[in-house]
Parts: structure tokens; sequence; C-alpha cells
């Protein structure tokens, strides 16, 4: 057990991935010599040389698209996508190239390339650098998506991540870089595709992932003093959803709140929210509520506390579910 | 020389295009007369009279096949075919070049690519029956799946060429091969043509962007893609470029080997424009009646790529009638294989898809198909009723 900062656990995972793994490699913009701009692959050109640290020229789309020929040839990379909002470029490779080369070959062929995109908002940024477009990847079949909330899923996840046969897309929460957290390196914390009940209650069940996982366990929290029972379960992964962990907790709290940063319409918490409206009909005691941005692109960082969903927004939210 | 624009001696100003609009690599002529080259010469000139017959044979066949799939299409066999009639010097020549090892990134043209590396062409058909979206195992021959999103592959072909690369920097025993990037004049303007020639002048890639210049993409022509033939975009780049006479086949031939050659050493990327024309029309569903000249397509035909080829041989008394006769009949039985082999291939099956979204077991697509099975059963067996919670997993 060791305290490492999420962007720490991400590195350590890296490394040890790059030192059991002669086939993987990283790749990405400004990765090298200044180690990323969140310093996530800080040391590991060093540690590795340039030939598994590899800075490409600055062009997404053909970052994505040579990381499929290559993990075509047999090789492991690891993409970095600088900010989430400078993803889009590679859009076309990922969606109609990396998801669907599986299929397309009749399943003869595999393409397990990592794409790593940190994401979301809350730093005071500018344009393009705060967004959550995790929705527009899940809706895309043929890829997989995790996001880990915490430092240890974060050494963890980034591993497993590259073992998977298929595409996999770590959406990394940027304002938790510098969260802290225990590393336990020898024991894994188990398959990534399934959510964790971080905190155990009754009356409603609070899901959310990646950046927002913090804030829900401070609601919960207030809710207790409140008299309520809050259970907080993190997703980890965006595709595939583990519906089973949500719906266990939905028959027993018989109320559900899903929140994430992205606007609501067309997110993930609409997905979670009819499945489980489906799935838990005769438990539940209120609507399935959903809590997330507004239908607007992210707005400027002076105003992006009143977008973001926080500790008020989430209890607001309960109030209203435990109202039916 | 075509019109090269001049600008005058100031400093840091281009000057000229390299290589202007009529000019390009031709080693054998409309009348199938020889032209020598002291650079691509040499690539020829030890070809044995089996070879040059093989050429000619490959193309023959090439394009019988592609008239068997045009009247598959249009007897309703087929959804839609892409013909590449005219464009087969190109696409020979190219493909012969290619070592075993090799590997090719075609778009979704190069039929005549496929038969080089040794595809049952009838496999080509199944993703224009709607049986496949690939159709065979790239593994077997380096022929990679037809990718119909313009210029995607250029991408995989240089990451693919990378991996080369690593392989033999991790194993000096592995097999120096290169891989050659098959794009056309209307992909050229695509921006991963742009970034995979970064990509690959920057990593020195093994690899050999090989654009069939065939004056067309769709309705729209090349002028409307560049002002300066395609090859000059190479200098930019700085990576050599070749324009060659599409149409002769030794001259492509002599240009992807010269080029497939610089890329395994060790040399880096190169580019080459092969000036080729497509004679037939975008797919079957287009229509060049509304957008082009008869006389143009007249004019092409004089350049046809077998015609000169046949002179080529018969006057050097390398081939005679019963080669020109026997290689019908070949023509022929290779159509009647792929129309039996066409019609033979039945249907598809959901259950293959569910199957392969994945390679690993993914809990939405086993929930989905349990439903769809039940849902399935539920028409073999009156008694069997839909559930309702069952309902909610489609």
């Amino acid at each position: 057990m060791s305290t490492m900062t999420i962007a720490k656990a991400i590195n350590e995972g890296l490394r040890a991935t790059l030192a059991k793994d002669p086939k993987s490699f990283l790749m990405g913009e400004d990765i090298g010599s200044l180690g990323g701009v969140y310093r996530v692959t800080e040391g590991l050109k060093k540690e590795f040389g340039g030939h598994r640290v590899m800075d490409t020229p600055l062009a997404e789309s053909g970052i994505v698209g040579t990381a499929i020929g290559m993990a075509l040839r047999g090789h492991r990379p690891i993409c970095e996508i600088q900010f989430d909002g400078f993803v889009f470029p590679a859009f076309n490779q990922i969606t109609t190239q990396l998801a669907k080369i599986h299929t397309r070959s009749d399943g003869q062929l595999s393409a397990p390339v990592v794409i790593r995109i940190p994401y979301g908002g809350g730093i005071g940024s500018i344009e393009h650098h705060s967004e959550s477009p995790e929705a527009l990847f899940a809706h895309t079949p043929g890829l997989r998506i995790i996001t880990p909330s915490n430092a240890n899923d974060a050494y963890w996840m980034i591993q497993q991540a590259v073992e998977c046969k298929d595409p996999v897309i770590v959406f990394e929460p940027k304002r938790r870089y510098w969260l802290k957290g225990e590393v336990d390196t020898e024991n894994s914390p188990g398959d990534p595709f399934k959510a964790h009940v971080l905190r155990e209650g009754t009356d409603a069940t609070l899901v959310v992932y990646g950046p927002l996982v913090p804030v829900a366990l401070a609601a919960a929290s207030a809710a207790a003093e409140d008299g309520h029972s809050v259970e907080v379960i993190d997703l980890r992964s965006i595709s595939p959803i583990d519906f089973d962990t949500v719906e266990a907790s939905v028959n027993k709290t018989g109320r559900l709140v899903v929140a994430h940063e992205a606007p609501t319409f067309g997110g993930i918490g609409g997905e979670i929210s009819s499945r489980i409206s489906e799935r838990c009909f005769y438990s539940m005691e209120s609507p399935a509520i959903r809590v997330g941005g507004f239908h607007m692109p992210y707005p400027v960082a002076r105003v992006e506390e009143h977008y973001l969903p926080d500790i008020d927004r989430m209890l607001e939210a309960l109030d209203r579910a435990f109202a039916y | 020389m075509g019109a090269a624009q001049q600008t005058g001696d100031s400093a840091g100003v281009l000057r000229s295009n390299e290589v202007g609009p009529d000019e390009a690599l031709q080693l054998l002529d409309e009348d199938g007369a020889i032209h020598q080259d002291s650079t691509f010469s040499p690539y020829i000139q030890e070809l044995s009279q089996e070879t040059l017959r093989g050429f000619y044979a490959d193309m023959a066949l090439v394009r019988r096949f592609d008239t068997e799939a045009t009247a598959l299409q249009r007897q309703g066999e087929l959804a839609l075919w892409v013909p590449m009639v005219g464009q087969e010097a190109a696409q020979i020549g190219s493909g012969r070049a290619m070592n075993k090892a090799d590997y090719a990134f075609p778009t979704y043209r190069e039929h005549g690519v496929a038969l080089t590396r040794g595809l049952d062409l009838a496999d080509l058909l199944k993703l224009f029956r709607g049986i496949s979206n690939g159709g065979w195992d790239p593994r077997e021959t380096n022929f990679h799946l037809y990718t119909l999103v313009l210029a995607a592959q250029t991408l995989h072909a240089v990451g693919y060429a990378m991996g080369i690369q690593r392989d033999r920097a991790a194993d000096p025993s592995t097999e120096a091969a290169a891989v050659v990037a098959y794009f056309g004049d209307g992909a050229s303007s695509e921006g991963d043509v742009h970034e995979s020639m970064v990509f690959a002048a920057s990593y020195n890639a093994p690899v050999v962007f090989f654009c069939q210049n065939n004056n067309w993409a769709i309705s729209v022509p090349f002028e409307v893609q560049s002002k300066i033939p395609l090859v000059n975009r190479a200098g930019g780049y700085g990576i050599p470029g070749i324009r060659v006479d599409g149409n002769d086949v030794l001259a492509v031939y002599a240009a992807t080997q010269w080029a497939l050659d610089h890329a395994r050493n060790g040399h880096g990327p190169v580019l080459i424009e092969a000036s080729t024309y497509r004679v037939g029309a975008h797919t079957t569903a287009d229509d060049p009646t509304k957008y082009r000249l008869l006389a143009e397509e007249e004019l092409w035909k004089t350049k046809d790529p077998l015609a000169r080829l046949e002179a080529y041989l018969r006057a050097e008394g390398l081939a005679d009638d019963e080669f020109f006769e026997g290689l019908k009949n070949d023509g022929d039985e290779l159509a009647a294989h792929v129309r039996k082999a066409t019609l033979a291939l039945g249907g598809a099956d959901i259950r293959q898809k569910f199957a392969t979204v994945y390679a690993q077991a993914h809990p939405l697509v086993a929930e989905e198909l349990a439903w769809f099975e039940n849902y399935e059963a539920s028409f073999s067996d009156a008694e069997t009723q839909i559930s309702g919670t069952q309902g909610g997993a489609a």
C-alpha cells in the first residue's frame, strides 16, 4: 500500500504495463520529454526511451489511425488525447474504424488500442478543455469506456485496459488528477467493467462516475445528516454499464438519481434511468432523476459552477425523489 | 513541362512545381513501343517471358472478373458494384511489385491488387452481396479489408509500417517489408492523407503511397481536388514522388519496385501518382453521361493498358493467338467460378454479428442476444410468450 495522486497512479500503471508488455508503447502529443501537459507520463520516456514513449505530430486522427495500424500488426498502442475537446479530429477513426474492425473482419482481426482522454470541467479552463463527451463514444458499439475515480482504480484500470482484447477509451477525471488515495499494487480490484458500491444506503441510490464520485459521497454524507440513507455507486465502466449492480441497489432503495457532468439530454443518465426503470418498475418509489450539465456548449469558466452538478444539485435531486 | 509558375528570385518563395501536368514516367507507350529510363528500365529489363505474359493475364482476368461482377449486380445478385476497368495496369503493376511479406491497404476498387495477392476474387463480392463487411482473412494474403471511409486506411497503412519498423528493431531477423497505401484523387483531399504523410515522413515509415488518379471522384473532376499534379505534394512532406503513366503496367511495376526497395531499405516513404482513367462508372449506381464528355472517354480508350501490352508481346514474339485465346477461356472459367461461388453464398446470420461486436464477452450484447433468441423462439412455438422484462433488453 502506498498513497499517491490519481495522476501518479496512472503513471505507475503505465510504468508497470511498459515493463511487463514489450509490445506496449505510449503515443501522443507532448508525452515524452514534457511528460504530458498534466505530467501523467512524466519520467517514462527517460526510463523506457523515445521508442516506447513517442511524441507524435500534432494530429489526433493521425494518432488514432496509425495506432490502429500498429495494433493490426500486433502492437499495443496507448494513445493520449491531450484534452476532451480535442478528440473530435479522431472521432472518425475511433467510431468508423477502431470500433468496427473486429466485426468487419468477422472476428478475425482485433485492434486493442487504448485511448486515454483527460475529461471534465471544474478547472477554470478555456474553451474545449472541460468537456465530457463520453456518451458520444458509449453510443458506438465496439468500444469499451472506463473511467476511474480514485488512485487505486486508476493504477489498475489503465493496465486492465491494455490487457483487454477490445479497444478501450479511458476517460481520466482531470480535476481529480491530484486527488490522493491508497494504492494496493499487489491486489487488483477485479473486473474493470463492474460498478462498485462505495457507500451503502437504504433510501436512495446515487449513481455517478469519474469526477463526480467525491461530490456524490459528500452529498450522501450531507443527506445522512437529514436522516436519509443514500447508497453511492461508482459506475467505473460506461460501456458496458454494470446494470446488475445498479438494479440490485435500486430494488433495495426504491429511488434512483444519476449524476454526470455531461448534458443530461441523450446522456448516460438517461440510459441508466430507462433501463433501471424497466428492470425495477415495481420497486421504485419515485421516477429516476438525472442531474447533469445543461443543454448548452460547456460554458465559460466564470459560470461553470452553475453548470456543474455539485452537492446541492445532488441533494435537490434526492429531495425530489424523496418527495414522492 | 507544363506551365510552371514563375515568381521571381526572392528568397523563400516557391518558384515552380517540379512535375508538369503532362509529365509521367512511361516505359511502354500507347503503341506498344518501349522507352528507356536510366533509373527505372533496369527493373523491367530482366523480366521473363512468363512474367510479362503474367502481367497481361492478370489484367485480362481482372477485367473479365469485373465484367462478371457488373453483370451480377445488374441481375440483382449484388447490391452494388465498383468497377475498375481502365485501371488494370495501375493495380496489376503495383500489386505484382510487392513481395509476399509486404502488406496492401486497399480502398474498395483494388480488385486487381487482390488478384495479385492471391485472393479468391469471389470473396470480394461478399461485401457487395451484404454477407460480410469484410469477406476474407487479411493475414492470409497481406491484403487488408476494403475501407469505404475514404483515406482512413492510409493512416492504418502508416501504422502498420511503423509496426514493421518496431518488429525489425526488436528482432533484426524479421523480414524487411513495406506497406502499400492505396487511395484515389478524390481521397487525396481528405485530411487523413495529409496526416498519414506527415506521420510517415516523421517516422521514416516503410510505406508507399499509391494514388490512382483516375481523374474523377464520382462526378467531380480532378481539377477540383488539386491545381497541381498530386505527385508535387510529395515535396511538401520531404519524400520522393514519382508520377507514372498508370496505364503502362511496366512503368507502374518499375516505379513501385523502386519505391518498395526505397522503403524496405530504410529510406522512408514514397508517393506514386499513377495517372489513369476510370473508364466505367464510379459504381453501378452512377451515370457518367451526366457529368463527362464521351470524347474524353474515347480518348482514354486509345490509352488502354491491355492493348499496348498485347501489341508489345505480339511484336516481340512473346505471345501469340493461342495465348490470347487461352486467356479468354481462363477468364470465362474465373467468371463462372465467381458466379457460382457468389450464388452459393447463402445468407448471413445475425448471431455471428452479435458474436463479433467485441472480442471479449460483453453483458449488453449477451442480454440482447438472449432476448433475440427468445423472441425468435416465440414464432416457432405458439405457446411461448414474450415476457415484458425480456422485451426491455432490445
